[in-house]
């Protein structure tokens, strides 16, 4: 979890960490580049209708604002990617600017995880959890559960200490 | 008392103003995923509201569903929401 130390933010990630905030960015990056698909709902919600009554106007926003949101939200999940240690474990110091692309990332890596989870409004993680352990603890559903309940409380804590 | 045959006459109400001339504004909704405390420091860091107004705002959109976070021009409303979905919010713009 992050914590300030001066004009720096610092966290240091377990192996395990860093190779699940890789594939997590990597898989947003994914989602943008190759993979980019306006009929998934998980792009539906990384690029909402600006006009939900209006396919025109909304059209027509998109031509003006997708590219540039495109390259911002591949490049903060680059900062993710750039920042983490390569294999192992270890630190990472991130600036304030660094900071506030993780933040970015992290938030999209859940709005793309609660999408495909389709956590709701009042959604209980650890009921969640504790359902789809029960129901066979070494499915997909456990693990991606875990993972989005981690960026969850990684996010909080970078937040917590930008604000701080 | 019964109500008058006559139909009223129609008269325009110079109050109102006109559909084209009403400004745009940009809407923020409710999201089951994004965390509270990231919605307001957004609306902060975004508009340069105070902490008790980003407050404000995202108490209502969590609460009402919905909430007005910006008001003026089409164009800047556009710019608003295209911010507001690079940081992950669900923004939409609309006539006032």
């Amino acid at each position: 979890m992050f914590r300030r130390q001066g004009d720096r933010y610092v966290a240091t990630f377990a192996v395990d960490e860093v190779r699940v905030l890789r594939k997590v960015a990597a898989e947003v990056v994914g989602l943008l580049t190759d993979g980019f698909d306006h009929t998934d709902p998980v792009v539906g919600r990384l690029f909402p209708d600006a006009y939900p009554d209006d396919p025109a106007g909304t059209a027509e926003f998109r031509r003006y604002t997708e590219g540039d949101l495109k390259t911002a939200k591949i490049d903060q999940a680059g900062a993710v990617l750039a920042a983490l240690p390569d294999s192992a474990g270890g630190e990472v110091r991130l600036d304030a600017e660094a900071a506030e692309a993780w933040l970015r990332a992290l938030n999209d890596a859940r709005l793309a995880m609660g999408v495909r989870l389709e956590i709701k409004d009042g959604t209980d993680l650890g009921e969640e959890l504790d359902e789809a352990v029960a129901e066979d603890p070494t499915s997909s559903r456990v693990f991606q559960l875990s993972v989005y309940a981690y960026l969850g409380y990684l996010q909080e804590s970078l937040l917590n200490a930008l604000i701080d | 008392m019964a109500a008058p045959q006559v139909a009223p006459v129609e008269t325009p109400d110079t109050d109102e103003v006109p559909v084209s001339d009403r400004p745009w504004v940009t809407i923020v909704w409710d999201d089951p995923v994004n965390l509270m405390t990231y919605v307001t420091w957004v609306l902060q860091k975004l508009f340069g509201y105070s902490r008790e107004k980003a407050e404000k705002l995202m108490l209502d959109v969590h609460h009402k569903g919905k909430a007005v976070v910006s008001t003026g021009a089409r164009e800047r409303m556009e710019h608003d929401a295209s911010q507001l979905h690079a940081y992950g919010l669900w923004a939409t713009v609309e006539r006032s």
